[in-house]
C-alpha cells in the first residue's frame, strides 16, 4: 500500500518536470506539444476512490498550469478525463477483474487494452484543451488537425515511457 | 433540507465534478482579456527557479548563435558611438534620456499556444514593473504582464489579447498590430486605412501612442496586403523582424517620463469632462 503510494509520488514529479522542462519546449513542425503528464492520471489505481480522484486530477491541472502560466486550462481538461475514467474502464474491461490497487496499464491489462483505453480518454483531453485555448471555432480544422496529431505524439511517448519503467508482467 | 443534503451526498461524486470544473473555468475565464491577465497570472519566484536552473543546463547548446547576436548588436552599437562620428559636433549629441533598457534573459518561452509567454530573469528587484515594452535585438517582443521580485513574465506578441499601435514607416500612417494568426513569423496589421497600398517588405515600426515604446522600433514587415472595395479599413500580413523561436536575450524598456504622461493625460481627460 506504501508502495503504492511512493510510486505515483515519483511518477507524479518526474511526469510533471519532464512536461514543464522538456515537452513544453518541444515544438514539432511548429505546432504539437505532447502532453505526457496525463500518464499519471491514467495509471493510478483502477478502484481508486472515484472523488479523490477527481482531486488528483485537478492538482496535477493545476501544477501544469501553474508552470505554464495557463491557470484552468489543463485542471478543467484534466477534471474532465477523471470523471470520465471510471466509466470508460468499464466500457473497455468490463470482464477483467481488477485486484485492488491494480494500475490499468500494460502489464495488467496488455498493450492493445492499454492503447485503446489512453487513446480514449487523451484525445478527449486534448479536444477539450486545444479548443478552451482557441476559445473559438474558427480555424476549426487547424485546431482539430493539432488534436489529432499531439494526440498521436502524446500515446507513442507515453507507450514508450511505459515500455521502459513499466512493471514487467510475471509469467509462470 | 436534510433531503437536499442526502441528495448532494448521494451524488458526491457529479457534484464535486461540477465544483471543480467551475473553480477552472473561474481561473481560465481571467486569462481572456488583456486587463485579466495583467491582473492575475502565476509568475513567481518558484516557478522561475525550476526554469533558471534548467535553462542553466540547456544554455550552452546555443551558445555559438548567441555570441553572434550579441557581436552583431555590439557593432551596431559602436556605430552610434560619438567617435564613430566624422564630425564630433557637441550638439549632435543624441541623448535618449527618456527611456531605460534594462538587458533580461529568457529563462521559459512558448510559440506553440493560442497565448504565449515568455518568462526572463529579473523582476521588481531590478526596476521592472508591468506594462513596460520588452524588444530583442531585431524588434519588439512584447509587454509585461507579470512581476515576482526576481523574475517577470511577459506576454508575447503571439498571444490573442497583444494589440499595439504602430505606424506605417513610410507613410507615417496609424495603424495597430495583433497576432491574428497561427504562425509564429506572422502577425496582422489592422485598421490601415482605404487609401494606403501597401507592399511586400514595407516596414512596420512602433508608435510612442501607447507610451510603452520609443517611437521607431522595427516590428516586422509587410507579407501581403489584403485589400478590400467594400470596407473601410484593411488588414494586412506582416513577418515579425523578430524570431520568436529563438530569442535568448531581450531588453526590457523603461519609459521613466511614464508617470508624467499618464498624470497630464488624466488631468486633461478630467478638466475637460
Amino acid at each position: 500500500m506504501n508502495n503504492a503510494l511512493v510510486r505515483n509520488i515519483i511518477r507524479f514529479v518526474a511526469l510533471i518536470l519532464v512536461q514543464v522542462l522538456v515537452l513544453n519546449n518541444m515544438n514539432l513542425s511548429g505546432y504539437l506539444n505532447p502532453y505526457i503528464y496525463v500518464l499519471f492520471i491514467l495509471l493510478l489505481p483502477a478502484n481508486i476512490n472515484k472523488s479523490l480522484l477527481l482531486i488528483l486530477a485537478f492538482i496535477t491541472g493545476l501544477t501544469v498550469d501553474y508552470f505554464g502560466n495557463t491557470l484552468g486550462l489543463h485542471t478543467f481538461s484534466c477534471v474532465a478525463i477523471a470523471y470520465l475514467r471510471p466509466e470508460t474502464i468499464n466500457l473497455f474491461f468490463r470482464n477483467h477483474e481488477f485486484a485492488s490497487g491494480e494500475e490499468p496499464g500494460p502489464s495488467s491489462i496488455g498493450y492493445g487494452g492499454f492503447l485503446r483505453y489512453a487513446t480514449t480518454l487523451v484525445f478527449i483531453h486534448q479536444l477539450i484543451l486545444f479548443f478552451m485555448e482557441a476559445f473559438t471555432f474558427n480555424n476549426f480544422f487547424f485546431t482539430f488537425g493539432k488534436v489529432i496529431l499531439s494526440t498521436m505524439l502524446s500515446i507513442l511517448i507515453m507507450l514508450i515511457a511505459v515500455m521502459i519503467f513499466g512493471k514487467r508482467k510475471k509469467r509462470f | 433540507m436534510r433531503n437536499l443534503f442526502a441528495l448532494l451526498w448521494k451524488n458526491q461524486f457529479f457534484v464535486l465534478f461540477i465544483l471543480l470544473e467551475v473553480a477552472s473555468i473561474l481561473l481560465l475565464s481571467r486569462s481572456y482579456s488583456y486587463h485579466g491577465s495583467l491582473a492575475y497570472n502565476t509568475t513567481s519566484d518558484i516557478t522561475g527557479t525550476i526554469f533558471t536552473s534548467y535553462s542553466n543546463l540547456t544554455d550552452y547548446l546555443s551558445l555559438t548563435d548567441e555570441n553572434q547576436v550579441l557581436a552583431d548588436e555590439n557593432a551596431m552599437l559602436r556605430n552610434t558611438l560619438n567617435s564613430s562620428y566624422l564630425i564630433t559636433d557637441t550638439q549632435y549629441v543624441y541623448r535618449d534620456s527618456m527611456y531605460h533598457y534594462i538587458p533580461v534573459k529568457v529563462v521559459s518561452n512558448s510559440v506553440t499556444r493560442s497565448n504565449n509567454f515568455i518568462m526572463v530573469n529579473k523582476g521588481s528587484r531590478h526596476g521592472i514593473e508591468k506594462e513596460m515594452g520588452v524588444i530583442s535585438s531585431m524588434g519588439v517582443a512584447g509587454v509585461v504582464v507579470g512581476v515576482s521580485e526576481n523574475f517577470s513574465t511577459i506576454m508575447s506578441m503571439l498571444h490573442n489579447n497583444m494589440r499595439i499601435s504602430a505606424r506605417i514607416k513610410e507613410s507615417g500612417q496609424l495603424v495597430n498590430v495583433i497576432w491574428g494568426t497561427t504562425n509564429y513569423f506572422y502577425g496582422a496589421v489592422i485598421d490601415i486605412p482605404s487609401h494606403i497600398r501597401l507592399h511586400k517588405g514595407d516596414s512596420i515600426v512602433t508608435s510612442s501612442n501607447s507610451f510603452i515604446f520609443p517611437e521607431g522600433i522595427m516590428i516586422g514587415t509587410i507579407e501581403e496586403h489584403q485589400t478590400s472595395k467594400n470596407k473601410n479599413l484593411s488588414t494586412a500580413k506582416v513577418k515579425y523582424s523578430t524570431d520568436f523561436n529563438s530569442i535568448k536575450h531581450l531588453y526590457i524598456i523603461e519609459n521613466i517620463l511614464r508617470p508624467e504622461q499618464d498624470s497630464l493625460l488624466n488631468q486633461t481627460i478630467i478638466e475637460h469632462e
